[in-house]
C-alpha cells in the first residue's frame, strides 16, 4: 500500500478543514478500503470520520421528518424497531445488502457513495472514464451482467450498486450536507449523476463536501402498510442486485391513492419511474394494471452490452414487487428482504 | 494378520476432529503464521497481459520505496538448477521461476518484491509499473485449434473404446446427441498458497501448506538442484487443499529462491486474487454425449467427447469423458479427449478431477435420454445397471450402487415423479422440480508407509506424513492407529504433517485414509505382532505358549484369543523384557495384481429438488438427499462432512462458479469473493446423506474406498435435471443462470 495520512478529526468543521483534493472521508471502510487495496483509489489522506459528535442518531425532527445520521451503521437502522415499522422497504433494503458483517460495519453515508461494482472500474489496470477521464472504458464489449440499461451513456455504462438508494429514492429522502461552502441539502433524485460525457463527475458533492444525514419526510410513512424491496439475484444472499425494485402504494377504498416506484441495477443511480406512478393512480390494483407499470418503467431501456435479458428481468421484477406491496407489508419486523422463496428467506 | 488384532474400536466412532479446538481458537499455527527471525516478506508481481513479453519494470523506483530489499526479475533471478519444466515427479507441470520475460497469462509471476514489511514489499510491487509487448490473447473453447491427448500421463487422457461404437449407434432405435459446457473454476481454499522458506547452508526449511509432504521435498529438491534430504517441508495444517496444493508453483518457488538469495527467510502468501492464475484450476469443457438405447432401453452405445483448455506451454486436459467408463452398461462404449490451448494458466486437478465435468454432462444426457424414452429417469439407470465393469468386464470389488438408488430414493420419496417437466408448485406458486444423477469415483490407494511404536509406559507414537487440510485425516488416521495397536485413541501420540516422518503418500485421488491408514494399521500390526511374539517366548508371561495366532490386542493389553483371562498389558511385557520400545513399520500399496483383478469404485445416487420462480427464475435448491456407499467409514461424522462438503459444492457447481475472462486482457474479471460466487449458507438447505453398508474384502486390507471427492459427482447432474423438470428449459451450460432460464421462457 502506498503511504497515506491519517488522521481523525473530532468535529464536522475539524474535517471539512482538513479536506484538500486527493483526501477521502472514511466511514466503516468497507468500499474505499477495498478500492485502495486494488490500487483503484490511492488517497494521499484518509479523514477518518467515525468520531464526529452528533450524526449517529436516528432522530424525528419538529416537522415529522426522520433525520439518520451518516454514521448510523446499516444494521443499526435496519433492526431499529420504529424505523423498520415506520419505513420497511428501507429495512429490507438494508437487510438485503451485502452480509452481516458487512453491514455491522457499514455507514449510512458511506452506502449512498459506495462506488460502482463495475469490474473495470476496480481493475486499476483497466481504462475507466470514472476513475480516469478520458481513458475510454473497458466494460463496453466486455463482462456487462452488472451494467446498466437505462440512462447510460458511450462514456460509461456502469450502475449504482447500492440496495438501500433505491428505496430511499422511492420516499423522496433528501441528503444534508456540509462543505466549506456551508451546509445545504440535496434531493437525492438529484444526488447521483448520470454519466452522460463525465463519468468522473459521480455525485452533486462539491470537493470536501461531507454527508451529515439524510431525511425522509414527513409523509414518507403514509405507504408503511404497502411497500416491498425485492432483490433479483444468482446468489440467495451476500450478493449485489441483478436489478432489484422498491414498490409503495397507499390505498383508498380498493384504488391507488399514491405510488412509488423506483428500480436498481439499471442505471448509475436509483431509477425512479414517474410516468409508471402516475398510470397507477386512481387504479385498482392487480396483477395487469403493474404489468403495465413495469413495461411504462422500462421504456428506454437499451442493453448497454450484453445484457438485454436485464431489461425483460426488471419488468417482472417491478411488477412483482408492486404485487408484494398491494399485497401488504409483511408483520414480522424487523422486515427480512422480500424474496421469492417467502418468509423462510434468511439472509 | 487379523488375528492378532481387534479392529473397530476407535474406527467407526464419530470421533470429533481433534484439531477442531486448535483451530477454531487460533492455536493451530498455519504456514503463513510463522516468523523466523530476520523475515522478509515477498509480494510478487502479477502479468496484467496474457500474452506477450515485458518491456520494462521500474526497479529504480520500487527499490528506492521505503523498506524496499531486494528486487527479483529476470535480469537478476538465479537460475533454477533443475529448470521449471523438468517433471521430478507425476505430478509436476512447468511453473514461471522468472527464468525469462515472456507472459503466458495473466496473473503470472513477473517479479518479486521483497520488503522488511508486507506493505513495503506491496507497494514496491505496484512501482514496478511493468511494460509489456502484448499480444492478442487465445481464449476459450474455441481459443485454438483442438487437439487429441493420448492417455501417456496424468491430464493427459486418452481414447477409450470398448466394443463397436458405430455399430451402437447404427442399432439405436432412440438417441439423444446433446452438448454441455462447463466453464473454468479456480480452487480456492480458504488459505490461499503460502510459504516460509528458511535456509540453513544448503539445507532449506519450508513451512508451506502441502498435499504431498515427502514426494514434494524431493521436487523441490530436484528443481533447486540439492539432495532431498536437504529439503524439510512442514505442514501440519492446512486451510483447504482441493487438489492445488499437490502441485509445486512458481510463486513459491520464487520465495524458496528469494531467500537463498538474500540469505534472509522469506514469507509469501497469496492475495486472493493471486490465486486466479499460477495455481491451477479446472479447466472449461464442452462435452458431445451421444447415447443410443434398443427396444429394452438398453443402452447401445455411451459415446462421450470432450474438449477441455489447458495452457500454452503445458498440457492438463480435464478427464471429462472418462466418467462414462465403469458405470453404465452399454452396448459400446467411447471416451475422447482434446485440449485446447489457451491463454490461462496450466489447469490441474482441481476437487474430483474430470470426474466433476463429466458426470455433470453424463448425468444430464442420461436424463435428457430417460425423457426420450419415456421412462423414469432412475429406472433407465436401473435399466443399465452394470453387474461387471463396461468394457472390461471385470468384477466390482463391491458396489452398493443399487441400495444407493433404493435408500436415496426412499428417503427423497422420488416415487411418484411426474415424468414431464413443470409439473409440479409448491403453496406459494413456485415451479418445482426433481432431479437425480449417479455418483462414481474410483477407489484408488497410493502407496505409503508409517512407524508405530509401543512406548515402556504402554502408549503408542504412531508416525505418517499426512496432510490434514480439514478433512478430518488427523482424527480418522489416528483411530484407525490407535485401533491397530489395541490402544484408546487418548494413549497415543500420533505425529504426521512433516516430511521427517514416513511418507503418506498423496493427499488427493480421496484415497488418504486408504493409503495412510493402511500403512498406519500395517505398522501397529506389526508392533503388535514383535509384542506377541516377546510375550509369547516368555516363560514369566501368562500368555507363554498361546502362539502369535492366538493373541488379541485390545485396550493395552494382550489376550489369549481362547481364554481371556489369559492376559497382560503392554508395558509389563515391555519391562519384563528390559524396557525398550518395539516398534513396527508399514509399508503398504495395492498390487498390480491386485487391480487388475477387481474393478474399484465408490458409488452414490444424488437426488435433488429445485425450486424455481415461474417469472423471475430464482432457483433454489430446497432438498439435496445423497446415498453413497463407499467402503469402510472410520469416522461417519467426518465421511458424511465429506460428502456434505461434494454436495455442496456440486451446489456451487451446478449454480455459480464461473471465472470470467474478459476477452481483450485475458484477466478474470471476477477474481475475489464478491465476483467468483460459491454458495452461502442461505443457498444451503435440506441437506441429507446416507451411508449405505458396504464390505469391501479387495479394494485394501482395510476395506475402505474415499469419500473426499464422490459428493460432487452426481450432484451438478442431479440439480441440472430438477431445474430442467420444474422449468421445462434445458439448460446445456453451467453455471446455470437466470438468464439461461428467462431465454428458455
Ligand atoms: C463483498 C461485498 C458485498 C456487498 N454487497 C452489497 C449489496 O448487496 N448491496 C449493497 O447495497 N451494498 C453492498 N456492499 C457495499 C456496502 O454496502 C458498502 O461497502 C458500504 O455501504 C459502504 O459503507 P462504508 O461506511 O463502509 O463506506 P466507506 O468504504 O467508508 O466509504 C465509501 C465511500 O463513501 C465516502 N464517504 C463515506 N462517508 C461519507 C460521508 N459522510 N461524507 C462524504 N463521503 C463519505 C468515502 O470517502 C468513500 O468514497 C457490499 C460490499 C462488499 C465488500
Ligand atoms: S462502465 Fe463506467 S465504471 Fe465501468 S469501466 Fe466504463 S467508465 Fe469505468
Amino acid at each position: 500500500m502506498n503511504l497515506f495520512d491519517y488522521i481523525r478529526p473530532t468535529s464536522v468543521s475539524d474535517a471539512i478543514a482538513a479536506w484538500q483534493p486527493g483526501a477521502a472521508y472514511l466511514g466503516g471502510g468497507t468500499n474505499l478500503v477495498d478500492l485502495m487495496k486494488t490500487g483503484a483509489l490511492r488517497p494521499g489522506t484518509v479523514i477518518d470520520i467515525t468520531r464526529l459528535p452528533g450524526v449517529d442518531r436516528i432522530e424525528t425532527l419538529p416537522n415529522g421528518s426522520t433525520r439518520i445520521g451518516t454514521l448510523v451503521r446499516n444494521s443499526d437502522l435496519a433492526h431499529d424497531p420504529d424505523f423498520a415499522m415506520a419505513f420497511p422497504m428501507v429495512a429490507e433494503a438494508l437487510a438485503s445488502g451485502a452480509s452481516g458483517q458487512l453491514r455491522n460495519a457499514a455507514t449510512l453515508g458511506g452506502n449512498l457513495l459506495q462506488r460502482t461494482r463495475c469490474a473495470y472500474f476496480q481493475d486499476p489496470h483497466s481504462a475507466c472514464n470514472r476513475r480516469f477521464p478520458g481513458a475510454g472504458c473497458d466494460a463496453r464489449n466486455g463482462d456487462s451482467d452488472n451494467h446498466a440499461i437505462l440512462g447510460w451513456s458511450d462514456a460509461c455504462t456502469a450502475t449504482n450498486p447500492s440496495d438501500l438508494c433505491v428505496p430511499l429514492m422511492a420516499l423522496d429522502a433528501v441528503v444534508e450536507t456540509q462543505g466549506p461552502q456551508g451546509k445545504r441539502d440535496i434531493a437525492l433524485a438529484d444526488f447521483h449523476h448520470l454519466p452522460g460525457a463525465a463519468p468522473h463527475q459521480e455525485t452533486a458533492l462539491e470537493p470536501g463536501e461531507l454527508i451529515l444525514a439524510i431525511r425522509l419526510p414527513a409523509n414518507a410513512t403514509a405507504s408503511r402498510h404497502n411497500s416491498r424491496y425485492l432483490k433479483v439475484r444468482e446468489r440467495t444472499s451476500f450478493a449485489f442486485a441483478l436489478v432489484s425494485a422498491a414498490a409503495a402504494l397507499q390505498l383508498e377504498n380498493g384504488r391507488i391513492s399514491a405510488a412509488c416506484l423506483a428500480l436498481g441495477g439499471v442505471a448509475a443511480k436509483p431509477w425512479r419511474v414517474p410516468a409508471a406512478e402516475k398510470l397507477m393512480l386512481g387504479q385498482i390494483p392487480g396483477a395487469d394494471l403493474f404489468r403495465r407499470a413495469a413495461e411504462v418503467a422500462l421504456e428506454g431501456a437499451v442493453p448497454s452490452g450484453d445484457n438485454g435479458f436485464k431489461i425483460d428481468l426488471a419488468r417482472r421484477t417491478a411488477a412483482r414487487a408492486l404485487a408484494l406491496a398491494a399485497a401488504g407489508t409483511p408483520a414480522q419486523m424487523p422486515a427480512l428482504p422480500a424474496s421469492v422463496f417467502g418468509e423462510s428467506a434468511h439472509v | 494378520m487379523s488375528e492378532t488384532l481387534r479392529f473397530g474400536s476407535s474406527s467407526g466412532q464419530p470421533t470429533t476432529r481433534r484439531d477442531g479446538i486448535a483451530k477454531v481458537t487460533g492455536a493451530a499455527t498455519f504456514a503463513a503464521d510463522n516468523h523466523p527471525d530476520g523475515l522478509l516478506y515477498a509480494v510478487y508481481v502479477p502479468a496484467t497481459i496474457a500474452r506477450g513479453t515485458v518491456t520494462h519494470l521500474d526497479v529504480t523506483a520500487a527499490k528506492a520505496h521505503p523498506g524496499v530489499v531486494e528486487v527479483l526479475t529476470p535480469d537478476n533471478c538465479p537460475p533454477l538448477p533443475g529448470g521449471p519444466d523438468t517433471k521430478p515427479f507425476r505430478f509436476s507441470f512447468s511453473f514461471e521461476a522468472l527464468q525469462d520475460n515472456t507472459v503466458r497469462y495473466a496473473n503470472q509471476p513477473i517479479a518479486l518484491v521483497l520488503g522488511e514489511t508486507f506493505e513495503a514489499a506491496t507497494e514496491g510491487a505496484k512501482l514496478l509499473n511493468p511494460q509489456y509487448n502484448a499480444l492478442q490473447p487465445r481464449l476459450g473453447l474455441d481459443g485454438t485449434t483442438p487437439f487429441p491427448t493420448n492417455g501417456d500421463g496424468f491430464g493427459k487422457p486418452g481414447t477409450t473404446v470398448h466394443g463397436d461404437p458405430d455399430a451402437g449407434h447404427a442399432a439405436a432405435l432412440q438417441a439423444v446427441d446433446v452438448t454441455y459446457e462447463t466453464p473454468a473454476q479456480y480452487h480456492n481454499a480458504m488459505e490461499t498458497h503460502a510459504i516460509v522458506a528458511d535456509w540453513d547452508g544448503d539445507h532449506v526449511t519450508l513451512d508451506l501448506p502441502n498435499q504431498a509432504i515427502v514426494m514434494s521435498c524431493a521436487a523441490y529438491a530436484h528443481h533447486l538442484g540439492i539432495p532431498a534430504e536437504n529439503v524439510t517441508i512442514r505442514s501440519p495444517y492446512l486451510g483447504g487443499g482441493f487438489g492445488s496444493k499437490v502441485i509445486i508453483n512458481g510463486p513459491q518457488m520464487l520465495a524458496i529462491m528469494a531467500a537463498r538469495m538474500t540469505g534472509r527467510p522469506v514469507k509469501l502468501m497469496l492475495r486472493r486474487d493471486q490465486m486466479f492464475g499460477p495455481t491451477g484450476h479446472r479447466g472449461a469443457t464442452r462435452q458431445r454425449l451421444r447415447i443410443g438405447i434398443g427396444a429394452d432401453h438398453r443402452m447401445t452405445v455411451l459415446d462421450h467427447d470432450s474438449r477441455a483448455t489447458t495452457s500454452s506451454f503445458e498440457t492438463f486436459v480435464e478427464s471429462a469423458a472418462n466418467a462414462s467408463q465403469g458405470l453404465y452398461a452399454s452396448g459400446a462404449l467411447r471416451s475422447t479427449h482434446q485440449g485446447v490451448r489457451i491463454d490461462s494458466g496450466t489447469p490441474g486437478p482441481m476437487r474430483a478431477p474430470g470426474e466433476a465435468t463429466g458426470s455433470a454432462a453424463l448425468e444430464c444426457a442420461m436424463d435428457e435420454m430417460a425423457f426420450e424414452a419415456g421412462i423414469d429417469p432412475l429406472e433407465f439407470r436401473l435399466k443399465n445397471y452394470a453387474e461387471r465393469e463396461p468394457g472390461t468386464d471385470k468384477p466390482y470389488s463391491s458396489k452398493a450402487l443399487r441400495q444407493c438408488y433404493a435408500q436415496g430414493a426412499e428417503r427423497f420419496g422420488w416415487a411418484g415423479r411426474p415424468l414431464a417437466p413443470r409439473q409440479m408448485k409448491d403453496a406459494d406458486g413456485l415451479l418445482v422440480g426433481w432431479g437425480m444423477g449417479t455418483a462414481l469415483f474410483a477407489a484408488p490407494m497410493f502407496a505409503a508407509q508409517a512407524r508405530a511404536v509401543l512406548r515402556p509406559d504402554g502408549t503408542g507414537l504412531v508416525e505418517t506424513a499426512a496432510s490434514d487440510m480439514g478433512q478430518g485425516a488427523w482424527t480418522a488416521l489416528a483411530q484407525i492407529a490407535a485401533d491397530s495397536l489395541g490402544l484408546p485413541l487418548d494413549r497415543i501420540e500420533f505425529r504426521s504433517g512433516s516430511s521427517d516422518l514416513p511418507d503418506a503418500g498423496v493427499a488427493g485421488g480421496s484415497a488418504h485414509t486408504a493409503s495412510a491408514g493402511g500403512a498406519l494399521h500395517a505398522a501397529g500390526t506389526d508392533a503388535i505382532r514383535h509384542l506377541a511374539d516377546i510375550a509369547t517366548k516368555d516363560p514369566a508371561s501368562p500368555l507363554f505358549g498361546t502362539g502369535n495366532a492366538g493373541v488379541i490386542a485390545r485396550a493395552g493389553r494382550l489376550h489369549a484369543s481362547d481364554d481371556d483371562s489369559r492376559s497382560e498389558s503392554f508395558a509389563d511385557i515391555i519391562a519384563r523384557a528390559g524396557g525398550a520400545e518395539v516398534e513396527g513399520k508399514g509399508n503398504v500399496s495395492r498390487s498390480p495384481e491386485a487391480a487388475e483383478a477387481h474393478a474399484m469404485y465408490s458409488h452414490g445416487a444424488v437426488f435433488a429438488e429445485v425450486k424455481v420462480d415461474p417469472d423471475l427464475f430464482q432457483m433454489r435448491v430446497t432438498r439435496l438427499v445423497g446415498a453413497f456407499a463407499a467402503g469402510r467409514i472410520i469416522n461417519p461424522r467426518l465421511a458424511e462432512s465429506q460428502l456434505m462438503g461434494g454436495m455442496i459444492w456440486g451446489t456451487s457447481f451446478a449454480l455459480h462458479e464461473e471465472a470470467k475472462f474478459d476477452a481483450r486482457s485475458g484477466r478474470i474479471m471476477n477474481a475475489d469473493f464478491a465476483g467468483y460466487h460459491i454458495p452461502v449458507n442461505a443457498d444451503v438447505q435440506g441437506l441429507e446423506v446416507i451411508t449405505v453398508h458396504e464390505d469391501d474384502p479387495y479394494v485394501n486390507a482395510l476395506g475402505i474406498k474415499g469419500v473426499g471427492e464422490i459428493g460432487i459427482t452426481g450432484t451438478v447432474g442431479a440439480i441440472g435435471n430438477a431445474i430442467w423438470h420444474a422449468t421445462g428449459t434445458r439448460v446445456r451450460r453451467f453455471p446455470i443462470r437466470i438468464q439461461d432460464l428467462l431465454a428458455g421462457s
